[in-house]
C-alpha cells in the first residue's frame, strides 16, 4: 500500500502543468447514472418552446415549399429553372455540390477522428453523423430530378431493360450515381450502428409502452455482453476505415464530373482535392452552426465544452487554409498555363462584370474571414463562432456558384455567351431542402440519442478500469 | 412452461471491480459465462479469452466480393453483352472500372460489417432471459454484470453464489430460463 501511495505522488509529481494537461471530455465529472440521465434527458422530457418554434417553419418548408417546387418542376420539366443555353448547370449543381460537402464534415468527425482515438469526438460524433446522413439525401436528390426525367432515373443503374441498353461505365457521372448512394447508405449503416447500444439504454430507461416497443425493436435484442462489444468495436473499426475511404471519394468523383471537362476553369487535375477539402471546410460550418446553439438550449455545455468547439474551429481553420492553398494555386495555374481563356474566366470571377459579388464574397469570406480563427479570443466567443460558420456556409454556396456558373457562361465562343439567373423554382427548391434537412435534424434530435451515450460513458474517468474512479484497485493512471 | 435455470447473476458498481472480478471467475475455471456493460470495458476481451473478432473478415470478403463483382459487371455490359465504344477507348480496361468498383467495394465492406456484427453476436433476437430481470435494465446505465451460465460444468447454484458473493457481486440473483 504504501508503495503505491508514493508512487501516486511520484506520479503526481511527474504529471505535465495544468495547462498542458488535456481538457476532460466531460466537465464536472459526473457520474455513469448521471450522465445517463443528462444525455437521455431530452428524448425523453417534455418539448421544449425552442424546438417548436424552429421545428414549424422548418416543416412547413419540408412539406409545403418543397414538394410544390418539386411537382412542379418534375411535371413541367427542366425549363422552370433558369438553366439554359450555354448554363446548363445552374443551382441545381451548385447545391448538390454544396449539400455533399456539407456531409463531409459529419463524416470525418465520427471517422477519421475515431481513428485517431481522439475522444472528444465522442460528445459530438452522433450529431455530426445526423448531419451527413441527411444532407446526403439532400444531394442525392438534385441530380435525380436534374436529368429532367425522374421517372426514367433507374436508367443510372445497371438494370436490365427491354432496350438491351446499360448504363456507361467510363463516365464520371455514372461514378457519382455509385459514390452518392453508397456514401448515403455507408452514413446511415454507421449511424444506426453506433445507435444500437444506445437504443437499448433508452429501451432499459423507458416508462411507457409504446418506448418500450419501438426502442427494443431498434435494439434488436442488444445485452451489451462482452461478446456483443468485442464484436462490435471492430465493426465499428472497419465502418471508420471505409467511411474515412469514402470522405475522399466522394467529393473528388464530384470534382472529376468537372475536370474531366474541357471547359476553361473546370480542366485542372487540382479539382478532386479541391471538392474534398471545400466539403470538409463547409461541413465545419454547418457544425459550428448546429452544434452552439444546441448545446446551449439541450444544456449541454458540461458534455459538448468550450473545448470541443475550440477544437471544430481550429479543425475549421485548417480546412480553411488549404481551400486559401488551393485558390491561390488556381489562381496561378490560370496564370502560368498561358492560356488565354484560363486567363479570362479567372480573371472574370473576380472583375467580370456579372459575378463579381459572388467571386469577393468567396474571398472575404473563405481566404480572409477564416483567418479570424488563429485568435483565441474568437474561438472563444460562441456567438462569433456561430457568425463565422453561418458565413463560411455562404462563402462556399458562393464558391460553389462561381465554379460551375463562372465558367460555364462565358467559354470559347464570344457568340456563346449568356448569363444565368436562378428563378423562383430554383429558389425555393434550395428553401425546401434547407427545410427538409433542418426537419428531419429536428426529430433526430427529439426522438433519437443524439449524443452516443455509451461512447460518452467509455471515455470519461468514471468509464475507465485503470482509474481510480472507475474503480481501479491500485491507484491506477491520473 | 418449464422453467429453468439460466445461470446466475451478480452486479458490480465500477469497470475496475468488474474486470477484477472477471479474472477470479475466469481463474476459478468457469467457462461459460459472460460480463455485461454499458460500454466497452478496456482490457474484457483479455479476461473473457475472446481472439480477434471475425467481423473483419467478414466485411473484407463482401467488400473484395463486391469489387469483384463490379468489375464483371462492368466487363458484361460494357465490352461484353452490349460493346459500348466511347472516345476511341477500349472497350474494356482494368482503370476504367476501378473508380464504381472500388466505391462498391467500400459498400460491400460497410454491408459485412454490419451483417457480419449481428450475425456473430447472433441478433436481431426478439428475446433473452437476462432482459427479463429487472436490475439488468441498469446495465445499460451504470452497472456491471458477471452471469455465470447454467450450462458451465461446474455450475453449482450454492458455490457458484459463493463465489460471485465473495468476488464483490451484490444482488446475485437466479436469472430463469423461460422457454
Amino acid at each position: 500500500m504504501a508503495d503505491s501511495l508514493q508512487s501516486l505522488e511520484e506520479l503526481k509529481r511527474l504529471a505535465p502543468p495544468a495547462e498542458l494537461r488535456r481538457a476532460p471530455v466531460v466537465e464536472g465529472n459526473p457520474n455513469l447514472g448521471a450522465l445517463t440521465d443528462k444525455l437521455s434527458q431530452f428524448a425523453e422530457g417534455k418539448t421544449p418552446r425552442w424546438w417548436w418554434i424552429l421545428f414549424l417553419p422548418a416543416a412547413f418548408a419540408a412539406t409545403v415549399i418543397f414538394p410544390t417546387c418539386l411537382f412542379y418542376q418534375v411535371f413541367t420539366g427542366v425549363g422552370v429553372w433558369g438553366n439554359n443555353h450555354p448554363v446548363m448547370w445552374g443551382l441545381d449543381i451548385v447545391n448538390f455540390i454544396w449539400w455533399v460537402g456539407v456531409a463531409h464534415a459529419g463524416t470525418l468527425i465520427s471517422a477519421l477522428l475515431f481513428l485517431t482515438r481522439q475522444h472528444w469526438r465522442t460528445t459530438i460524433g452522433r450529431m455530426a453523423e445526423a448531419m451527413t446522413v441527411f444532407s446526403v439525401m439532400m444531394a442525392g436528390l438534385y441530380p435525380a430530378i436534374h436529368v429532367g426525367r425522374a421517372w426514367l432515373d433507374w436508367f443510372m443503374f445497371p438494370v436490365p431493360n427491354s432496350n438491351g441498353l446499360w448504363p456507361q461505365f467510363k463516365s464520371p457521372l455514372m461514378w457519382d450515381v455509385f459514390a452518392v448512394n453508397t456514401y448515403m447508405m455507408v452514413s446511415m449503416l454507421f449511424w444506426f450502428m453506433g445507435m444500437i447500444p444506445d437504443f437499448a439504454a433508452l429501451r432499459d430507461r423507458s416508462t411507457t409502452r409504446i418506448r418500450k416497443t419501438i426502442f427494443s425493436f431498434l435494439a434488436m435484442g442488444w445485452t451489451g455482453s462482452a461478446r456483443h462489444w468485442h464484436n462490435y468495436e471492430k465493426a465499428y473499426v472497419v465502418l471508420s476505415g471505409l467511411c474515412t475511404l469514402l470522405v475522399f471519394t466522394v467529393s473528388s468523383i464530384v470534382g472529376l464530373d468537372f475536370c474531366t471537362s474541357q471547359l476553361a476553369g473546370w480542366h485542372a487535375t487540382i479539382f478532386p482535392l479541391y471538392f474534398v477539402i471545400g466539403a470538409v471546410f463547409c461541413g465545419f460550418g454547418m457544425v459550428l452552426v448546429i452544434l452552439i446553439p444546441l448545446r446551449k438550449w439541450c444544456g449541454l455545455e458540461n458534455i459538448i465544452t468550450k473545448s470541443h468547439i475550440d477544437k471544430v474551429a481550429k479543425l475549421t481553420l485548417v480546412s480553411g487554409l488549404i481551400i486559401d492553398y488551393i485558390y491561390l494555386m488556381e489562381f496561378f495555374i490560370a496564370w502560368y498555363s498561358g492560356d488565354p481563356y484560363e486567363r479570362w474566366v479567372f480573371g472574370h470571377r473576380l472583375f467580370g462584370q456579372t459575378y463579381m459579388v459572388l467571386g469577393w464574397m468567396l474571398i472575404g469570406i473563405n481566404v480572409v474571414m477564416t483567418q479570424l480563427l488563429w485568435f483565441k479570443k474568437i474561438r472563444s466567443n460562441l456567438a462569433w463562432l456561430f457568425v463565422i460558420g453561418l458565413l463560411i456556409n455562404v462563402g462556399m454556396w458562393c464558391e460553389r456558384f462561381v465554379i460551375v456558373v463562372g465558367s460555364l457562361y462565358q467559354d470559347f465562343l464570344p457568340a456563346n455567351w449568356g448569363k444565368y439567373m436562378p428563378t423562383i423554382w430554383d429558389i425555393g427548391l434550395y428553401i425546401g431542402t434547407l427545410g427538409a434537412f433542418f426537419m428531419l435534424y429536428l426529430l433526430f434530435v427529439k426522438f433519437l440519442p443524439f449524443i452516443a451515450i455509451s461512447e460518452v460513458k467509455g471515455a470519461t474517468p468514471h468509464g475507465d478500469p485503470h482509474h481510480p474512479l472507475g474503480g481501479a484497485k491500485k491507484g491506477g493512471h491520473q | 412452461m418449464s422453467e429453468k435455470i439460466y445461470g446466475l447473476m451478480a452486479e458490480f458498481d465500477s469497470p475496475g471491480a468488474v474486470l477484477h472480478a472477471a479474472e477470479k471467475v475466469r481463474a476459478a475455471g468457469y467457462r461459460r459465462w459472460d460480463v455485461f456493460t454499458p460500454f466497452p470495458i478496456h482490457g474484457i476481451d483479455a479476461v473473457t479469452g475472446q481472439g480477434n473478432s471475425l467481423v473483419g473478415w467478414v466485411s473484407l470478403a463482401m467488400g473484395t466480393g463486391a469489387f469483384a463483382s463490379v468489375v464483371g459487371l462492368i466487363w458484361f455490359t460494357n465490352a461484353f453483352d452490349y460493346p459500348l465504344l466511347v472516345g476511341g477507348k477500349p472497350m474494356f480496361s482494368i482503370p476504367m472500372t476501378f473508380v464504381p468498383a472500388y466505391i462498391m467495394m467500400i459498400m460491400g465492406g460497410a454491408i459485412g460489417a454490419l451483417v457480419g456484427m449481428l450475425g456473430l453476436n447472433q441478433l436481431p433476437r426478439l428475446h433473452h432471459p437476462l432482459l427479463n430481470k429487472s436490475r439488468f435494465a441498469l446495465v445499460s446505465r451504470d452497472k456491471f454484470v458477471i452471469v455465470i451460465g447454467a450450462e458451465d460444468q461446474k455450475f453449482s447454484v450454492t458455490e457458484t453464489r459463493k463465489l460471485l458473493e465473495t468476488i464483490g457481486g451484490v444482488h446475485v440473483d437466479i436469472v430463469e430460463d423461460q422457454d
